[in-house]
């Protein structure tokens, strides 16, 4: 059916589907979404129409296979604007752990005929490989930010970056410091905010799930970490997780002592 | 709102079993009440009815990066100092709605507070001093914040003198504390055997009137201020003076903002427990079909990538200048802006902060170590 509003499409890559899934469970205000936009491809929720031109794709999951690139090359050209969201869209996710090490001697000791996966040396962001307009970190994305970001873009104007580290979420939520008051690692003062404190608000410490902060001062808090009993390779843990090739992240976990996965 | 005059206090008596009344005399005077409880291993101010849910044979552990509670042998009930939040989030909310609009047909509505009359108890010195310069900024003639005001004006403060300091505690080279001095309505000394009691406006002289204070004895007022001074002396920090703070306007160069700038994570930690800050940014949230938004206001800090950003461009981009331009303002900036400098000593910034920066070590360091660069 042809319309004249503005044509979204959300694709998948090598990802676990939960950003998606954030999407969906946005509840009412997704409702309103068909009434804005064309929803040609969102596999998950249903359309299923990958090739078609759009105005807005999203784009979720990192590029790690030959069959990726060559897709993300085509969402690139079907789209005017490219919006990677979701940690493995912007920084190539948990399954760039592999990059860290040797991933065919990984697969030979799990599959018994490795050599038929079709995999590439690393896991990278959608960035690495096509331009991008637009990143929005977190594991999963905070969907409330993705519709934030959609409704900027539909209305003409540059959608505003987090620019907080999750200290502030915790501090204006009244969240009381685990890290003070219980002497657990957490990883909130260099993360970007987002998540809405999630972690600390269970009264664990955060785990860095939203990527580095806008100023990453990965010496201080490794140093910090090492005061509170954390040994080398679990300061290096805290880095090397679920956004471990974030640019800050990366480069922070490769200067660290405990650096001898693989 | 002009800094108050210091309260001459004329103390009655409140035996320790007959605490109740006060509460009792607070809510039929129309508040609800917010006291100290401990909640998450941390003092915090929550809405209590009844004596017994206050904290009690508790006191705290305050050093840099440190918060640690512990149990006393005693019955009293005011032995910590304070918790990891002054009066700030009552009166400066952390997050609200400002005002709301409809695009059809066009309006726009102011979104105020509303908010109970609400009695804090055991308010410190060097918060009721910090509130009093939030006050001057928020409350200012001509500009006054209509949603700072409405949750200010509801508020009946009652400050406890503190009997003893924590290690990150310097209000008395501020000359804000340990002892509440002035902003209060109720003030209160703590005893062993109980409490001594005064009202510091009218509001808290009809409070207090429905309570049955004693005259206390000549022993119990020497206990009172000689706790003070046990306080004072305690105190492991301080401040320099004003005019000396002055001269961080000339150590902008010192080769120590660099070493502060290595250990500071750039968190906003400071920035969030201070109960002087202000700085606050504003959004606007648009309905996802776009037919109405809301214009929200949340806590901002100066170490946040959009607090100097100008035009696309960061005046300060780096954690260096962030932590200097904190600091310089907070010290000296303030004093030409306010009258006085931007701290009470209450150390929040020492204690919060994940790694435990210092401010009056870092400040020291600066101002009396090296040459000057005049």
């Amino acid at each position: 059916m042809a319309t004249d509003k503005p044509k979204l499409a959300v694709h998948k890559f090598s990802s676990c589907d939960g950003c998606q899934l954030a999407l969906l469970n946005l509840g009412e205000p997704l409702l309103a979404l068909p009434g804005l936009v064309d929803i040609v491809h969102f596999a998950e929720a249903g359309p299923n129409s990958p090739d078609e031109t759009v105005d807005i794709s999203l784009v979720e999951g990192s590029v790690s296979t030959p069959e990726d690139i060559e897709r993300i090359q085509q969402v690139r050209q079907n789209s005017r604007l490219l919006v990677s969201i979701g940690a493995c869209a912007t920084s190539g996710g948990l399954q760039a752990l592999a990059n860290f090490a040797d991933r065919h001697a990984w697969m030979a000791s799990v599959y018994t005929d490795p050599e038929n996966i079709q995999v590439l040396d690393s896991s990278d962001p959608i960035s690495k490989h096509v331009k991008v307009d637009l990143q929005i970190q977190g594991c999963p994305v905070n969907s409330g930010q993705v519709i934030g970001v959609l409704r900027d873009l539909l209305s003409g104007v540059a959608p505003r970056p987090e620019v907080h580290s999750v200290c502030m979420e915790c501090k204006r939520k009244g969240v009381i410091c685990t890290m003070v008051t219980k002497g657990v690692p957490c990883m909130g003062p260099v993360t970007l905010a987002g998540c809405g404190a999630l972690c600390p608000a269970a009264g664990r410490g955060c785990y860095g799930c939203y990527g580095p902060a806008e100023q990453l001062n990965d010496r201080s808090i490794t140093d910090r970490f090492e005061q509170l009993g954390l040994d080398a390779q679990a300061v290096l843990r805290r880095f090397r997780f679920i956004a471990n090739s974030a640019a800050g992240f990366k480069t922070a976990s490769e200067g660290l002592r405990g650096d001898s996965d693989g | 709102m002009q800094q108050s005059a210091k309260i001459e206090r004329q103390p009655g008596f409140l035996p320790r079993s007959d605490l109740q009344q006060l509460l009792d005399g607070i809510v039929q005077s129309g508040y609800q009440v917010l006291g100290p409880v401990v909640q998450d291993g941390a003092i915090q101010l929550k809405a209590i009815s009844d004596a017994t849910e206050l904290v009690k044979g508790v006191s705290n552990v305050q050093e840099p990066g440190h918060y640690r509670l512990q149990q006393t042998a005693g019955e009293r009930l005011f032995d910590w100092n304070h918790g990891p939040q002054g009066l700030k989030p009552l009166c400066f909310a952390p997050h609200e709605v400002l005002w709301v609009e409809q695009k059809d047909p066009l309006s726009f509505a102011a979104r105020l507070p509303e908010v109970k009359p609400t009695a804090v108890l055991g308010v410190r010195a060097c918060d009721l001093s910090a509130l009093a310069i939030q006050d001057r900024h928020f409350l200012h003639a001509g500009g006054a914040d209509p949603h700072y005001r409405q949750r200010r004006e509801q508020l009946l403060l009652i400050g406890i003198d503190c009997a003893h300091s924590a290690a990150s505690c310097f209000c008395a080279s501020t000359g804000d504390g340990p002892s509440v001095n002035q902003g209060y309505d109720i003030g209160m000394s703590e005893l062993d055997e109980g409490f001594l009691v005064w009202s510091g406006s009218d509001k808290g002289k009809a409070v207090l009137e429905r309570v049955a204070l004693t005259t206390p004895q000549t022993e119990q007022l020497e206990q009172m201020n000689s706790q003070s001074e046990q306080a004072a002396g305690e105190q492991q920090r301080k401040l320099s003076k004003p005019e000396e703070l002055m001269r961080l306007y000339q150590r902008l160069e010192h080769a120590h903002w660099q070493q502060v700038a290595d250990r500071c994570l750039g968190c906003g930690n400071c920035t969030a427990v201070c109960p002087t800050c202000f700085c606050y940014d504003t959004q606007h949230e648009v309905s996802l079909d776009g037919q109405s938004a809301q214009n929200v206001r949340q806590w901002d800090s100066c170490f946040s990538a959009s607090h100097s950003s100008m035009g696309g461009f960061k005046v300060r981009g780096d954690i260096l200048s962030r932590y200097r331009q904190w600091l310089t303002h907070k010290l000296a900036g303030w004093q030409e802006q306010q009258g006085r400098i931007g701290c009470t000593g209450c150390g929040r910034c020492i204690t919060w902060c994940p790694v435990g920066i210092d401010l009056t070590k870092e400040t020291d360091t600066i101002l009396w170590e090296g040459s000057l660069d005049e």
